[in-house]
């Protein structure tokens, strides 16, 4: 017989609840290496040298067994190029037989036949090919010399082996939102699934943002681009500071670093997002005692990013409730305050904030493993993606795990 | 020519009645505001947003219907009726499926 009305605390804003931070992010990047045998100008992790403090095998199989323990269901591995680690595929594998998939990033030169055909083979490994550019003049500026040509023949194999919705990660340049065009042909062409991202001022990427960020036309031209496309291009949700055009786009449209995401670097360090490799976002390493899962629940850091903020500047503004201030790294990372405007802020109040800001005040990245500092350089990742608020009352809308997160 | 796609069995009008059971390849994660879901074969997650229907669908394996297991977490009608709508959505997305051999 009912009683009294149900006085749960039900349906409070799930939102709300992912800005409180969960009992254990929902997805994880995972840079495996930071060697690499590319050196892209845009590198958000400034890999190329393989760091001699790296998780050995042992290390990670024990972290692997620890993501299963707390349900960690999904892993983006990237690097670096992952597959550069000779123990790479045995990981994949461990992972894949503990209960964690796996998408990893790659440039694709270790994509041989007998790989793509183990990977079509697997129903828990995702696979991420990046591209920079629709032809090699344009992605090879950013990636180096023959890059275009060896990610469109692991492509190739990929197609061949029968692997289906593969990804094609790009990040969106100055250069390259010409091309969207262009690169959904060559995703279609191999029955793969078109990513873009936004470009962060990260890692290598510091000293490139100036010159390779889209213009605020490109940025309406991206929006509108994506937006007519819906959930057929993932964007790795991170083009949330587009919302205050208009309608976000498919996704949590929220920073989720420290709440929802985080990174693991290839020495075990944690970090708040794979865009933020700086001491000043660093909560942790999972190498202490308690392991990753202490870290991730009881760091100061992460504390603070789940506590309310206080936007700043930006409460004023018209549309702070769509872009909620954009992105904390890409701020730090230009010198802006946190509290501030995005860089990109779509109304302007970031390139009034970049006119106003003190040119030496740019923060350096904490460390840089790049194979030569003095000549060119930068590298680059990738990120991931959404889930929509609400629809009946008990469930949340469903999400394509396989995209949120990543760089 | 269109072929009718017919719902699994027991989903059409969710039937409580009967013994369910999460589907392979779907693990269940509790978090303070409930659970979330993640079916590893198609790589979708669904939060559920109540700590009770959590409950529900992490023990419908133990009880000999799915009345049972909503009944064992403390339901009146109106509550039924919401935990009814939730399983038949997780049922049609095949994140929990019939138990008996059908």
């Amino acid at each position: 017989m009912p009683t009294a009305p149900i006085a749960r605390p039900l349906h409070s804003s799930l939102v709300d609840h992912l800005q409180a931070g969960l009992e254990a992010p929902i997805c994880l990047t995972w840079e495996l290496t930071y060697a690499c045998n590319l050196a892209c100008t845009h590198c958000l992790s400034s890999s190329g040298r393989r760091d001699p403090r790296e998780l050995s095998t042992a290390e990670c199989e024990a972290v692997i067994d620890e993501l299963q323990r707390h349900r960690i269901f999904y892993v983006n591995v990237g690097g670096g190029e992952p597959t550069v680690r000779p123990d790479f595929w045995r990981l994949l594998e461990y992972a894949t037989a503990h209960d964690v998939g796996v998408k990893f990033s790659t440039n694709g030169s270790r994509i041989t036949p007998q790989v793509a055909g183990q990977l079509a083979a697997s129903t828990y490994v995702d696979v991420q090919i990046s591209l920079d550019g629709a032809d090699a003049a344009v992605n090879d500026a950013i990636r180096g010399a023959g890059s275009f040509d060896v990610a469109l023949t692991a492509m190739r194999r990929l197609a061949e082996a029968g692997l289906r919705g593969f990804k094609i990660s790009v990040v969106a340049t100055r250069h390259n939102i010409p091309q969207l065009d262009a690169f959904k042909a060559i995703a279609d062409r191999f029955g793969a699934q078109l990513r873009i991202t936004r470009l962060r001022p990260s890692g290598r990427a510091v000293d490139v943002w100036e010159e390779l960020h889209p213009t605020p036309g490109q940025q309406r031209t991206l929006y509108e681009w994506l937006l007519a496309r819906g959930e057929v291009v993932l964007t790795g949700d991170s083009f949330f500071h587009l919302a205050g055009f208009g309608s976000g786009l498919p996704g949590l449209n929220l920073c989720g670093a420290g709440r929802v995401v985080c990174l693991i670097d290839p020495v075990g360090d944690v970090y708040a997002c794979p865009f933020a490799i700086h001491d000043r976002f660093r909560a942790g390493s999972l190498r202490g005692d308690g392991g990753f899962i202490k870290v991730w629940r009881e760091s100061e850091l992460f504390r603070q990013l789940r506590a309310p903020q206080s936007g700043g500047a930006c409460v004023q503004c018209s549309q702070f409730d769509a872009c909620r201030g954009g992105c904390p790294a890409a701020k730090f990372f230009t010198g802006l305050p946190l509290d501030g405007p995005d860089p990109e802020c779509v109304l302007g109040h970031g390139a009034t904030a970049l006119a106003a800001r003190d040119a030496p005040q740019r923060p350096r990245p904490s460390q840089d493993h790049s194979h030569d500092r003095a000549s060119t350089t930068s590298t680059l990742r990738r990120n991931r993606r959404p889930y929509r608020p609400c629809d009946n009352q008990l469930l949340a809308e469903p999400v394509d795990m396989s995209d949120v997160g990543r760089d | 020519m269109t072929v009718a796609v017919a719902d699994p069995p027991g989903v059409a009008a969710f039937d409580l009645d009967r013994a369910w059971i999460l589907s392979e390849g779907v693990s269940l994660r509790l978090e303070r505001f409930g659970a979330i879901a993640y079916d590893f074969r198609t790589r979708r997650l669904v939060m559920l947003k109540d700590p009770g229907l959590a409950d529900v669908v992490g023990s419908l394996a133990g009880y000999g219907s799915a009345r049972e297991a909503c009944a064992a977490v403390g339901s009146d009608a109106r509550r039924l009726g919401n935990f009814s709508l939730a399983l038949g959505s997780l049922a049609r997305s095949g994140m929990i499926r019939l138990r008996e051999p059908s």
